[in-house]
């Protein structure tokens, strides 16, 4: 459970990019995760939507993307999946991992329209 | 520099009037980590209802979301390099053998070689207390409520330790497959118990814990008959989570696979170059 602190990282760098660019306000919020940042999604939506208020995400959406992971199929070659799989969706044969990111960014904002 | 229009701004959120409004409309977002990286631009797409997204392709941000663990984590790293410490995070859930094994190897290391330990739990001194009498310095780290050591714990333990001759530091982390996995310690490797009473297919269920362990070990050996453990179904499970991972395989109870163990960090110790 260490989605707090992810939130209070990503509710800081919103608030002063919000500063910044004098946004009063933002609609919708966009983090892009690793398949390997340990992250659970809904911890993270719950964190965001308690932790947000009273900074300019309050009330924003929060849309999670999953940066594709690197895997290895002995028959199909090198393939990049969204999701952490160990079957090839293409033949059904067994997958390695190859890499994937561990990290999680904010990748994209849209601000309140004035 | 900005690839997109060429200026010099360091500022990474910049936003430039574009004559047509909007669409030249884009700010700079310094890439992180690696020394090569363009700098990659973020840029707007303002949508005919007036609102106007902001985003960016890749890994262009202002810091990854988990920078304040890794930043201290690359303190220790430097740190163990300077002063010749060889630094390993043992990781596994619960009850897979860490402390029994780790008092098994400081018994038949520390003689020799100047080892000590760092171990967090949750509650109570009993790791360290059934670690002291192997004579290595143990610091025990109680982390109340949170379920895996960080970066700042370990280097505030590691401050606490006597340094003479130290050359091999355990870092015994928090019974846990999943948080842990999260936070780098600055070790050199990250070692992951896997006990034959677990059944073969963790390393699927948990992937980040796994992937890019230097070594998973198998332990509790002498259980896997009667546990119905089949350890190359296990090696299989490895293989594809963490192909790196080298595979090892030992019972703490009945001394099988120690030697290989030993042979192992002492490869390890052997290959550690604090000046590389």
């Amino acid at each position: 459970m260490h989605e707090v602190s992810i939130c209070e990282a990503l509710l800081d760098q919103l608030t002063s990019l919000a500063a910044q660019q004098g946004w009063p306000r933002l609609r919708r919020v966009w983090v892009r995760l690793g398949l390997l940042s340990g992250v659970v999604p809904d911890a993270l939506e719950f964190a965001f939507a308690a932790m947000a208020t009273g900074t300019p995400a309050e009330g924003a959406e929060l849309l999670l993307e999953n940066e594709p992971g690197h895997f290895d199929c002995a028959v199909c070659g090198e393939l990049e999946l969204e999701r952490m799989d160990f079957t090839c969706p293409q033949c059904g044969g067994a997958l390695q991992l190859l890499r994937a990111g561990r990290d999680l960014w904010l990748s994209g904002v849209e601000p309140m329209p004035s | 520099m900005c690839e997109n229009c060429g200026c010099e701004s360091p500022d990474p959120f910049q936003v430039h009037a574009g004559p047509d409004a909007g669409a030249a409309a884009h700010s700079h977002m310094p890439a992180h980590g690696h020394d090569s990286a363009p700098v990659t631009g973020w840029h707007a797409h303002p949508a005919e209802n007036g609102s106007v997204t902001w985003h960016h392709h890749g890994d262009a941000a202002p810091r990854p979301l988990l920078d304040a663990n890794q930043r201290a984590a690359d303190l220790n790293r430097c740190y163990f390099r300077d002063h010749g410490i060889l630094a390993l995070n043992l990781v596994s859930s619960p009850g897979a053998g860490k402390t029994t094994l780790l008092k098994t190897t400081l018994e038949r290391l520390h003689p020799h070689i100047g080892c000590a330990v760092v171990v967090g739990d949750l509650e109570t001194q009993a790791d360290a207390e059934a670690l002291r009498p192997t004579g290595a310095p143990v610091i025990q780290i109680t982390t109340g409520t949170v379920c895996h050591l960080d970066a700042r714990m370990v280097a505030a333990a590691v401050a606490r330790l006597p340094h003479t001759g130290l050359r091999l530091l355990f870092i015994e982390n928090v019974g846990n497959l999943v948080c842990p996995a999260s936070f780098d310690l600055g070790e050199a490797h990250r070692i992951v118990l896997l006990a034959t009473t677990e059944g073969e297919n963790k390393p699927l269920k948990y992937p980040p814990i796994f992937h890019g362990a230097r070594a998973v070990v198998i332990t509790k050996t002498d259980l896997a008959e009667p546990a119905g453990f089949r350890v190359e179904l296990a090696r299989q499970a490895i293989t594809q989570v963490a192909p790196q991972a080298e595979v090892l395989t030992l019972s703490s109870r009945n001394g099988d696979g120690l030697d290989t163990w030993v042979a192992f960090l002492d490869r390890l110790l052997q290959a550690f170059d604090p000046r590389g």
